[in-house]
């Protein structure tokens, strides 16, 4: 099996995976879930470090990186911060008031 | 090494999952965020450890950079703002991943390295959704945030200038995948796409921001996947697979909401609802004064509030929530009826009304809360239209014909807080608020709550 072949195979599960756990999150929780998952496609600093760091990179690499990295740090750190910030306001029913 | 740092990759993967999975309830979703953000801290470090780094002096101010600027982003912004800093974010994200896609795509052409189409059909793909995505999240935080117009924006033939552009950008981003290296192409292909992104997006109406927000979201996981694909990482593929399910998840779940087929809104073809009926013959309505709901709030002892976005616009939920805890306090229940696609994103009114700290068990969604409005006493509407409208139950004529909504003109009395008569943002009538039973409440949502607050502590005391 080729790489690519197992990479495939990688997405296709992760996606039905994805939907399944999904359809589980609580409809009250719809919009954190969406801030949450913002900060996680916020992986692709992984590629844009790829690009930037690579040996002899380009002035264009290093400067589309650069603005990549910066775009996808803003979205990760604000991203877990406003979920959190988000999460914290459900409070538990007849709790505190 | 790269052993070590596959064995990262696989448990950030796996951080990854658990984060989503712990997001099914309240009560573990703090978890959630603690796994995110360890899972993306071992992404990071992996990727360092991974290869020879060089130009740490780029990599480090960026970071820097971003978080400076995500912190303030995140305590500053008001909840009611949340659907604009989504939209921002899936700009952002986007943009990100259409920018290494088209480094990569440089980067390989200027070492001569043949690009192959395995590399080169997911890296039109990375490229195509990330632009068009970047600058039609653009257009939809414009609307949110009411810089842009919130009406659709349509003109002559637009489905077919669309289709067209978007064929020529497809046709392009197929030549390069035959013909990597014909780089003058890509600016074209790069171009286009940016420009379809913002065609896509003119045409919806602000009523139909939930379902293209959360359309949005997908795009975003569903090119940082691609680019998994074209750098052979597959953790990449992962968290991108996993944010593009959620999203489509969230879209089809919007879609049922109010009626849509799944293909419709894949093509891009929404909000488009005819701004027909446009029969404005006056019908008489009543209408109370603050005293008369306080005292017909104070009588009853059942009560289903249903926020929409009027609420957000009017930022009445802290008012709204001294209400809830002054009729609690008199012995009547109040629960909260939440429609899917009430506000501007999905989970809007929870989260503003979680921010008031009304209790997670009071907000109850459509299908359950559906039941219990012909034992209500009182249904009262604050700033939602549409999702309350018994004509998409009835009337085949109407554009939201079939759109599932919440049954509030089974109540007893139906109260609705509106600033005037003007249909809502549809530009649909809406037959509810001439029933005998509906008591029309004329004001903005904040200052009419406040002035029933007003009234209700003095009858306690009489």
């Amino acid at each position: 099996m080729s790489d690519l072949e197992i990479t495939l195979f990688v997405f296709m599960l992760a996606t039905f995976l994805g939907l399944e756990v999904i359809r589980k999150v609580s409809p009250l929780l719809h919009t954190p879930l969406m801030s949450l998952t913002n900060a996680i496609s916020a992986i692709s600093v992984v590629g844009a470090i790829m690009i930037t760091g690579a040996d002899g990179a380009t002035m264009l690499s290093k400067v589309l990186g650069f603005i990549a990295i910066t775009a996808a740090v803003t979205n990760i750190v604000s991203g877990y911060l406003i979920t959190d910030r988000m999460l914290k306001m459900f409070k538990k029913p007849g709790g505190k008031r | 090494m790269l052993h070590l740092v596959s064995y990262i990759y696989i448990i950030s993967s796996a951080l990854f999952i658990l984060s989503l999975k712990w997001m099914n309830s309240p009560v573990t979703a703090r978890r959630s965020v603690l796994a995110g953000e360890v899972g993306m801290l071992m992404a990071i470090a992996g990727v360092l450890l991974s290869f020879h780094v060089f130009n740490w002096e780029w990599i480090l101010a960026a970071f820097f950079i971003g978080t400076a600027v995500g912190i303030p982003i995140a305590y500053i912004m008001p909840m009611t703002a949340v659907p604009q800093r989504t939209a921002m974010s899936h700009a952002c994200g986007a943009l990100a991943a259409a920018l290494v896609g088209t480094a990569e795509f440089y980067r390989a052409n200027q070492l001569h390295e043949t690009l192959s189409t395995f590399v080169m059909v997911p890296l039109m793909l990375e490229t195509l959704l990330g632009f068009l995505t970047f600058t039609g999240s653009l257009m939809a935080m414009g609307k949110l945030q009411e810089v842009l117009p919130q009406r659709p924006i349509t003109y002559r033939n637009q489905n077919l200038i669309n289709f067209l552009l978007f064929a020529i950008a497809a046709g392009l981003g197929v030549w390069l995948i035959v013909n990597p290296a014909e780089t003058w192409i890509f600016p074209i292909f790069a171009g286009l796409s940016l420009v379809f992104g913002v065609l896509l997006i003119i045409p919806i109406g602000g009523a139909d921001m939930p379902t293209v927000i959360a359309l949005l979201n997908s795009y975003a996981g569903l090119s940082a996947c691609a680019m998994g694909f074209v750098l052979g990482n597959k953790l990449l593929v992962i968290a991108g697979a996993l944010d593009g399910s959620s999203g489509l998840i969230l879209s089809i779940i919007m879609c049922k909401a109010m009626n849509r087929s799944f293909t419709n809104v894949l093509f891009g073809a929404f909000g488009q609802l005819q701004v027909a009926h446009g029969k404005a013959e006056k019908r008489p309505v009543r209408s109370a004064s603050p005293e008369e709901a306080a005292s017909i709030l104070d009588a009853a002892s059942t009560v289903i509030i249903v926020p929409g976005y009027g609420l957000a616009v009017a930022q009445a939920q802290h008012k709204i929530r001294e209400l809830f805890d002054a009729l609690m306090k008199r012995g009547v229940d109040v629960k909260f009826g939440i429609h899917p696609v009430a506000g501007r994103m999905p989970g809007h009114m929870n989260v503003l009304l979680a921010e008031a700290d009304i209790p997670y068990d009071r907000l109850i969604e459509m299908d359950e809360i559906n039941g219990e409005f012909p034992q209500c006493d009182v249904a009262l509407v604050i700033g939602a239209n549409d999702v309350t409208n018994p004509a998409a139950r009835t009337d085949k004529t109407s554009p939201i014909y079939g759109m599932p909504i919440l049954d509030v003109d089974k109540a007893h009395t139906v109260m609705v807080i509106k600033r005037s008569m003007s249909p809502g943002f549809a530009g649909i009538d809406n037959p509810l608020y001439y029933m005998d039973k509906t008591l029309m409440l004329f004001g903005d949502a904040k200052a009419f709550v406040t002035e029933i607050l007003k009234e209700l502590p003095a009858r306690a005391a009489a």
